[in-house]
């Protein structure tokens, strides 16, 4: 396996074609090339996370920047991973769905503990996408509006229309950290 | 009346919450097994060729390529009502259709091999209109359908199975009419259900006869037994389901994806996976038919509908697997949604050289309902009839009847809907919005507003057979075997909360097996709202069943009759003895339990949903807003309030509401290519277009149910488009006939514009 974790604090100079990042705490230090094990040029962090680093919370839905599945945090803001290559991500910090919850300690964050209070999802499918879109817009603006929630979200796409479910849901996670 | 249930009626927590919200639910292209192959096809850009060669040498000769199929190289596996089309052929039938198949190592190398395959093809004149698919010289897709006319009928209803509504004497009821009224009417802009989740499969073929399949469906057990009458009964097929990423409907002809990666499992002897683009999703997988109707209604000054008499011509694309069951329930709801004596309607399914048609939410009765209530409306008019006293004087009553999918007259048994029709008028405020036909309800600047009404029912909601087995432990828990997958609707949690309830067990104490054909009993999935009626029904009759047996056992020791028993979390008493007490472990801790239970179809049954829509039409720019939905039902009891108020809010997507304003699958007429075949040109509704959607539902009792309710969520979607069709025909004063209501369409309409040519669309 060419995926490495290391603290990051011995930090040493990565030789010729590596990439290092920290998804959901973790530091990751990660080869170039064309090797399956790698990173290929043309890989999307979708893919890296997705396929490379088991981190399949991600959803891919349409894989060109349309529906916001794909939606994970970059240095705290949204960014569709789908169309974000991944040797672009180098000294970057991610956030993934898996690094909203501390599954061990069983917590969840409580965007995610008001979407199963109000069921704010249906398939399912969209809603890793929806939260981190949701995440990026309440570390922005802590107290948005309904009107600001919806604006938010304006790149999420939500087949089963659970979208007023997820404005209620998103409006009570706003209230409870305030 | 109090809701004296402990679970029933009350909101739950979705037994799937958790992994939704963490990410850790696993949908299909989230497993990975150990040596997997990915899958990809190679589509043919032409829309009718025969295929004269396919040169794998070059594909082949690329590293990590594992397998090539052509058609040749394929057993004759054939799919779809009849089964005449074969998984791969050497005919290709439209722009998109399947010419070989290819596994690698990974997706980019499948990808790859695919542009080193070279194709000769010999190209055929193709059809991509029905009417001129049914001319005499046409271009003919089979030789089993001569003049491109699907064989009418579904084998599987029954012997008498409903083509066409056919009764009385419509020359008689013309006669007795005071208008009539007649035009062609069409629903023909082919939206696609696009759940966000795009179809896909795993197989793992064992030699010589067992493969094993994860799917993604609603119906995973369905799967299991479509793909034994394709494979051939010798080979055992398993199918896994799991969540799934949205289907409304669509997934359940997931037969040719299942059968590639069978193929290509059997030819590599590996697990396969393949996972459809959302390019491919949106241009080779299910869409809604296409409908259109030159018809005929006679119409009383009340109301009442005399005859009505036409021909409805269906698009299903480049072959049929549902489409005549769409076009047997929708000739069932029709007449669930309008009584007339006297019918002459007769269905045509052609094929044309277009991607297929196929199952979405409103089964054949929307698409219907988008026909022919503009006529009626036309009809209404005249008469001076509101369409919402139509609509509620015509709804089927207790004592109606109508021929059903079977062809077998059933007399309709249930509640009454007037009561919710009512309810809903009121809060839309229907008295105060309506002026009148083709009279706007307000009009303010260039901004003018309309309203209007539709309504659709379903006797579906008891179709087909369920089976379930329930499982009872020594430690007070249950387990619960049903071949449910959870596709959105929170059925695979209500089935457990029904079971929950009967058991009076908490909800966490009953665990349901995976959706797994090969320990579960018979499930025809949830389809046709029938998950609640059914499937709930079968479930329900297991833990009965079960609590009976229980009961049976532990009578002697509680020195008790065993109807003189309850139970309460895992404790059996005697009724009004509470004292007398024993708990679940008293059967014994090397002993389980299980009861088993079916549910046989019903049709005598159907539910109802309304939907009141107001619109605002920019008459500038011919853009048309939803403003407000209502939507109106009585579902018996709620089981579970959010998961219904989810589903009833899901009228706008998946080629709902939203089809009558802009979802429009675009297909250039001259080259068969779909030009919008991606989510940035397909349109779809976003977070700040969000209208007002009220949803009244209503409960009164379905006697025939433990918990006296029916299922309701499929039919969200259909009374809405022509609702909306109507209103903005009212808002602006002149109707209009075709959907979606594009701003296009609008100047047209208002004479602001020339007729004009867009895109592919004639
Ligand atoms: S999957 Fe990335 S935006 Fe759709
Ligand atoms: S919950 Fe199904 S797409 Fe959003």
């Amino acid at each position: 396996m060419a995926v490495k974790t290391a603290k990051p604090v011995r930090k040493k100079a990565i030789e010729t074609r590596g990439i290092r990042l920290t998804i959901n705490g973790r530091v990751y230090e990660m080869e170039v090339g064309s090797e399956a094990n790698q990173v290929g040029p043309s890989h999307t962090l979708a893919h890296t996370l997705r396929e490379t680093l088991g981190l399949i919370g991600t959803k891919v839905s349409c894989d060109h920047g349309a529906c916001g599945c794909c939606t994970v945090l970059m240095d705290e803001k949204a960014v569709l991973s789908c169309m974000t290559l991944t040797i672009e991500c180098d000294g970057k910090k991610i956030t993934t769905i898996e690094g909203l919850s501390d599954t061990r300690a069983e917590k969840l964050d409580p965007l995610q503990q008001a979407f199963i209070d109000y069921t704010a999802f249906q398939c399912g499918f969209c809603t890793p996408g929806i939260i981190m879109s949701a995440k990026a817009l309440l570390n922005e603006n802590p107290s948005p509006t309904e009107e600001e929630v919806k604006e938010g979200l304006s790149g999420n796409f939500c087949r089963c229309i659970s979208h007023y479910h997820v404005v209620k849901a998103v409006m009570a996670a706003s209230e409870k950290v305030r | 009346m109090a809701n004296t249930y402990r679970f029933i009626g009350n909101p739950t927590r979705r037994k799937d919450a958790t992994e939704i919200v963490t990410g850790s639910s696993r949908f299909l292209n989230d497993i990975k097994l150990p040596d997997m192959f990915y899958g990809k096809v190679l589509r043919s850009p032409h829309p009718h060729a025969l295929i004269k060669k396919v040169d794998k040498r070059k594909a082949q000769k690329l590293p990590g390529v594992k397998a090539i199929l052509a058609w040749e190289d394929v057993p004759d596996w054939r799919g779809g009502t009849p089964r005449y089309t074969r998984v791969l052929d050497q005919k290709v039938r439209y722009v998109g259709d399947a010419v070989a198949l290819v596994a690698a190592t990974s997706e980019e190398i499948a990808s790859e091999a695919l542009h080193l395959i070279d194709v000769e093809y010999e190209l055929l004149p193709a059809v991509f209109e029905m009417e001129e698919a049914l001319k005499p010289g046409a271009p003919q897709l089979y030789n089993e359908f001569p003049g491109n006319v699907v064989t009418p009928g579904v084998p599987f209803f029954g012997p008498k199975n409903l083509k066409e509504v056919v009764m009385g004497d419509v020359e008689k009821g013309f006669e007795e009419a005071d208008v009539i009224t007649e035009g062609t009417f069409g629903y023909e802009n082919m939206p696609n259900p696009l759940p966000p989740e795009p179809p896909g499969a795993i197989a793992l073929w064992e030699e010589p006869n067992k493969v094993t399949l994860w799917v993604s469906n609603q119906a995973s057990y369905m799967d299991s037994i479509i793909l034994s009458h394709i494979i051939g009964r010798k080979v055992k097929v398993r199918t896994i389901g799991g969540p799934c990423g949205g289907s409304f409907g669509s997934k359940y002809m997931s037969w040719q994806i299942q059968c590639y990666v069978a193929l290509l499992s059997k030819a590599t002897g590996k697990p396969v996976k393949l996972v459809f683009t959302k390019e491919e999703h949106l241009a080779v997988f299910t869409m809604r038919p296409v409908s259109r109707m030159k018809a005929r209604v006679g119409m009383k000054k009340d109301g009442t509908v005399t005859a009505i008499s036409g021909r409805w011509l269906i698009d299903t694309g480049y072959y049929s697997m549902t489409t005549q069951s769409q076009v047997a329930v929708g000739c069932g709801e029709v007449q669930i949604m309008v009584r007339c004596p006297n019918w002459d309607l007769k269905p045509v399914i052609v094929c044309t050289n277009r991607n297929a048609s196929g199952i979405v939410r409103g089964f054949g009765g929307q698409e219907l309902k988008c026909i022919l209530i503009p006529l009626l409306s036309l009809a209404m008019e005249k008469v001076g009839v509101d369409p919402f006293e139509f609509l509620k004087k015509n709804f089927v009553k207790p004592g109606d009847g109508y021929f059903w999918r079977d062809g077998i007259w059933y007399v309709y048994r249930g509640v009454d809907y007037t009561n919710a029709m009512d309810k809903g008028a009121e809060l839309f405020g229907w008295k105060d919005k309506w002026k009148g036909w083709l009279k706007p309800t307000s009009v303010d600047g260039t901004k003018k507003r309309g309203v209007s009404v539709g309504v659709h029912g379903n006797a579906d909601i008891g179709e087909d057979a369920s089976e379930a087995y329930v499982r009872l432990h020594p430690d007070g828990t249950a387990m619960l075997f049903s071949c449910i997958t959870e596709h959105g609707t929170g059925q695979r949690s209500n089935v457990v909360k029904m079971a929950a309830e009967v058991l009076q067990l908490p909800m966490e104490g009953v665990s349901v097996a995976p959706s797994d054909s090969l320990i579960n009993p018979y499930e025809f999935g949830p389809a046709g709202s029938r998950g609640t009626y059914a499937i709930g029904g079968a479930v329900i009759a297991a833990a009965e069943a079960a609590k009976k047996k229980l009961f049976k056992l532990i009578a002697p020791k509680l020195q008790a009759a065993p109807e003189d028993l309850e139970t309460v979390d895992g404790v059996i008493f005697v009724k009004g003895n509470p004292e007398k007490r024993i708990p679940w472990k008293a059967m014994g801790v090397d002993r389980t339990i299980t009861g088993y239970g079916r549910f046989e179809p019903d049709y005598t049954l159907s539910n109802c949903m309304m939907t009141f829509v107001e619109v605002e039409v920019d008459t500038e720019t011919g853009k048309v807003t939803l403003v407000r939905v209502v939507n109106t039902t009585d579902v018996g009891q709620i089981i579970d309030p959010p998961g219904l108020e989810g589903q009833l809010n899901g009228c706008l997507g998946s080629g709902g509401i939203d089809s009558a304003i802009f979802e429009e699958t675009i297909l250039d007429y001259s080259t068969g290519h779909i030009l919008n075949a991606n989510m940035v040109d397909y349109k779809w509704r976003t977070f700040p277009e969000l209208p007002v959607i009220d949803n009244v539902v209503l409960e009164t009792p379905f006697p025939s149910h433990r918990f006296h309710a029916v299922g309701v969520g499929e039919v969200a979607t259909s009374p809405g488009p022509v609702a909306v069709l109507m209103a903005v025909s009212n808002a602006i004063g002149v109707w209009l006939h075709d959907y979606p209501v594009t701003p296009d369409r609008v100047l047209k309409a208002l004479g602001k514009i020339g007729d004009m040519r867009k895109g592919g669309m004639r």
